[in-house]
């Protein structure tokens, strides 16, 4: 397989060089070499994609997605030349470790990456990503729901990635709970925590919601509904740091005071005490995100036809906002040796409609594309496990109110380490949370500063 | 001479092999990370060559300086405790009076094969203070649900696990180096009067020393690597066991966390340092007693 794309490659190479001087060759190189942050988002003829998919080519494509080989037929039944061999190296933190680790030996790296959205950045900054608009990837944006496309655009109108799911955030609740203690489903922060403050004096064996010391997403996604921009990077050096501002100190002291009130849990998350405390009823709420709804039928069995589901209470019940927890992209690597048919996959694996489709329906995946969320099939779904409720519509209503400037900084996981050992200690340890956010803003505005940003505000 | 000669050549090609692979596996590593601990990569600006920098700032770290005490503390506390265990178990195993003593010893050693992730597991729920057994028990009983997975007890905890896991393996040393002393030992001794106890005393543990040093020289490298134990209980325990609590864990996670290679290699070249330091004033303590 190789010998042949490489003599195929060498072939493509003399015919090229025989249409265009020597020169002209050369100063394409050159545009293409200086890479994606660039303006050289040239487009591919229609030619060479044709021929490249037509080329005898195996790709590889890291992905933790289970049973991605349906999709991945669909792909290669349309283009019969392209293998594609899927590797799972660990879901998330684990899979961009190795990632590193490969980009960093120069060899090792797949084709195409599942990348989440806030991971986008961190790679992007050390020129790893290819920029998938000279493959066409532009004229996709109006099938994808705005905010997904904001988040996979670069500074300068790059397409780093394609959209894949989604996770626009909600609170799945406990009815039975509820009406036990004659609670109302919340509608703003206040009436939440007046709520959590009723419930667990009502019964101190539940909580409302466990809000998890160890899941950094899900405050970021509390930040993002609450209209923050704790990371505003403009140009490749600068970054404006701001995790300690206004905004996050509102959700801070309110976090912050119910946990050391002792009426929300912070027990850590996707762990077995924690999928326990599910079954067992310790928690009344689970602020989560699209995906939650499936994940959860699945881990707490004993609580069948308990649960609804409600968006998250709200700041400013005028302006209903939501923030994003999780979903995930397709991205194509700038080392890769076939970026034609890498780009055509990813754009393919995420755009086609059949793809797509299956996304939502073999692997629960909550869509990122505009046509799925109004599908009727789709919203009109209707899970026992919800008492009937139609879910999907819900979080489909949700992602509308998903803000779309909100960016990730280019050193995520140090970002969510740091909120882990500040933030998240504080509630756990029930100490001063606002205090926690400014060791959080320091520890980020030094490493940043020691990795040559420029660092602004904070 | 032509068969002096021969004999020369023979050395450096037996040792050849071992050499190669001493190189390639062990030098060539250390030297990169010496070379690599010189310089600084950024995100921004590239690699720049920092000369000691790294090391300076690698003195004066509170983490790092952290780490390195708590897994001294874990050492001087955790290791005479399993070490005591495993010789205690040898002693009783080879003593002939226990029955059973295939299965204990073969239950003693099972803790060992068991992969640390299975551990780390069932030891998180055993400690869990919500639905751990003992957590249970002392509910049901009214008494203080134990915190294991706190603050003040985690450091007794991951004591607890490790021991639990490499008792079985010292004792297997222990006990095999006990199996070779020759038994006409024991008879003179037995001759000369002194009961059980006093050739456990006299004759046996004397004989075990060379053993008892190879274990506390693991033992040593052990408890400085600390990384597995604390690296799976991080994820049930957050607050608690931070991404610096062992210098081990605090260098992994700065070159696959924060990015930061160079800084690493530094934080590992220290930690390998000390260790040999340690070690050697282990083996030098222990051979000044040998030789009063």
């Amino acid at each position: 397989m190789p010998r042949n794309t490489s003599s195929m490659s060498r072939r493509l190479f003399l015919t090229t060089t025989g249409a265009l001087s020597l020169g002209a060759a050369l100063t394409a190189c050159g545009g293409g070499d200086s890479g994606g942050s660039s303006g050289s988002a040239k487009p591919v003829g229609q030619a060479d994609i044709d021929k490249a998919m037509k080329t005898p080519t195996q790709l590889t494509f890291w992905t933790w997605v289970p049973n991605i080989a349906k999709e991945i037929a669909l792909f290669e039944k349309k283009y019969p030349a392209i293998k594609v061999k899927v590797v799972n190296a660990g879901q998330g933190t684990p899979q961009y470790t190795k990632l590193r680790t490969a980009l960093k030996a120069g060899t090792g790296a797949p084709d195409m990456v599942q990348l989440e959205y806030q991971a986008i950045p961190t790679f992007t900054i050390t020129d790893s990503l290819l920029d998938l608009r000279p493959y066409g990837a532009d004229a996709l944006k109006s099938r994808f729901v705005d905010w997904t496309w904001g988040q996979i655009s670069g500074t300068k109108g790059e397409v780093w990635a394609i959209p894949q799911d989604t996770g626009p955030m909600g609170m799945l609740y406990r009815k039975d709970i509820f009406d036990q203690h004659g609670i109302q489903v919340p509608k703003t922060w206040d009436e939440f925590a007046a709520a959590a403050r009723k419930l667990h004096k009502a019964d101190p064996g539940v909580y409302l919601t466990n809000l998890a010391a160890n899941q950094p997403a899900a405050w970021h996604g509390l930040l993002w509904q609450a209209g923050a921009k704790p990371y505003v990077t403009s140009g490749r050096s600068d970054i404006a740091i701001s995790v300690d501002d206004a905004v996050s100190k509102k959700l801070g002291d309110y976090w912050g005071g119910l946990a050391k009130e002792g009426v929300i849990s912070t027990d850590p998350d996707f762990t077995d005490a924690w999928y326990t405390g599910f079954n067992k009823g310790k928690y009344a709420t689970w602020l989560t995100a699209a995906w939650g709804p499936v994940f959860l039928s699945g881990s707490a069995k004993a609580t069948a036809g308990k649960w609804r589901a409600a968006p998250l209470p709200q700041w400013d019940p005028a302006k209903p906002s939501s923030g994003n927890w999780g979903g995930s992209t397709t991205a194509v690597l700038r080392s890769t040796k076939n970026p034609i048919a890498a780009a055509v996959f990813a754009q393919f694996l995420n755009s086609d409609p059949a793809s797509a489709k299956m996304f939502a329906t073999e692997q629960f995946f909550f869509p990122a594309t505009k046509a799925l969320l109004t599908d009727a099939e789709f919203t009109g779904d209707a899970p026992a496990f919800y008492g009937g409720q139609k879910v999907n519509q819900l979080f489909a209503e949700i992602g509308d109110t998903v803000n779309s400037t909100f960016q990730w900084p280019p050193f995520l996981d140090q970002a969510a380490t740091d909120w882990t050992e500040t933030v998240g200690k504080s509630l756990a340890d029930r100490s001063d949370t606002t205090a926690a956010l400014g060791s959080w803003q320091s520890r980020l505005t030094t490493y940043a500063k020691a990795q040559g940003f420029t660092v602004k505000g904070g | 001479m032509a068969a002096v000669r021969r004999h020369r050549s023979a050395g450096p090609l037996f040792v050849a092999p071992f050499l190669v692979l001493f190189l390639l596996l062990f030098l060539a590593p250390l030297g990169y990370a010496a070379y690599l601990s010189l310089f600084q990569e950024r995100l921004i600006g590239g690699t720049v060559f920092v000369g000691l920098d790294n090391y300076v700032q690698a003195l004066g770290d509170s983490q790092l300086l952290h780490g390195v005490g708590r897994v001294a503390l874990f050492f001087v506390i955790q290791v005479p405790v399993m070490l005591l265990l495993a010789l205690l178990f040898a002693l009783a195993l080879d003593s002939g009076l226990l029955r059973l003593a295939r299965v204990i010893r073969l239950g003693i050693f099972v803790p060992y094969a068991v992969p640390s992730v299975v551990a780390a597991l069932m030891w998180g729920y055993l400690y869990g203070p919500d639905f751990g057994p003992f957590a249970q028990l002392s509910r049901k009983l009214d008494l203080p649900v134990p915190h294991f997975l706190s603050d003040g007890w985690m450091l007794g905890s991951l004591a607890n696990i490790v021991t639990w896991e490499f008792v079985g393996y010292n004792m297997i040393i222990l006990y095999a180096a006990l199996r070779t002393i020759p038994h006409e030992l024991y008879e003179a001794a037995a001759m000369d009067g002194a009961g059980a106890w006093r050739i456990a005393w006299s004759v046996k543990l004397p004989a075990l020393r060379p053993a008892l040093m190879l274990t506390l020289l693991f033992s040593v490298i052990g408890s400085f690597q600390l990384f597995n134990e604390p690296n799976l209980l991080m994820k049930i325990a957050p607050a608690v066991i931070s991404s610096s609590y062992t210098a081990n864990l605090y260098a992994y996670s700065l070159a696959f966390t924060g990015n930061q290679v160079n800084y690493a290699a530094t934080v590992s070249f220290l930690l390998g340092l000390l260790i040999v330091i340690v070690s050697y004033g282990v083996l030098l303590t222990a051979n000044r007693r040998r030789t009063p």
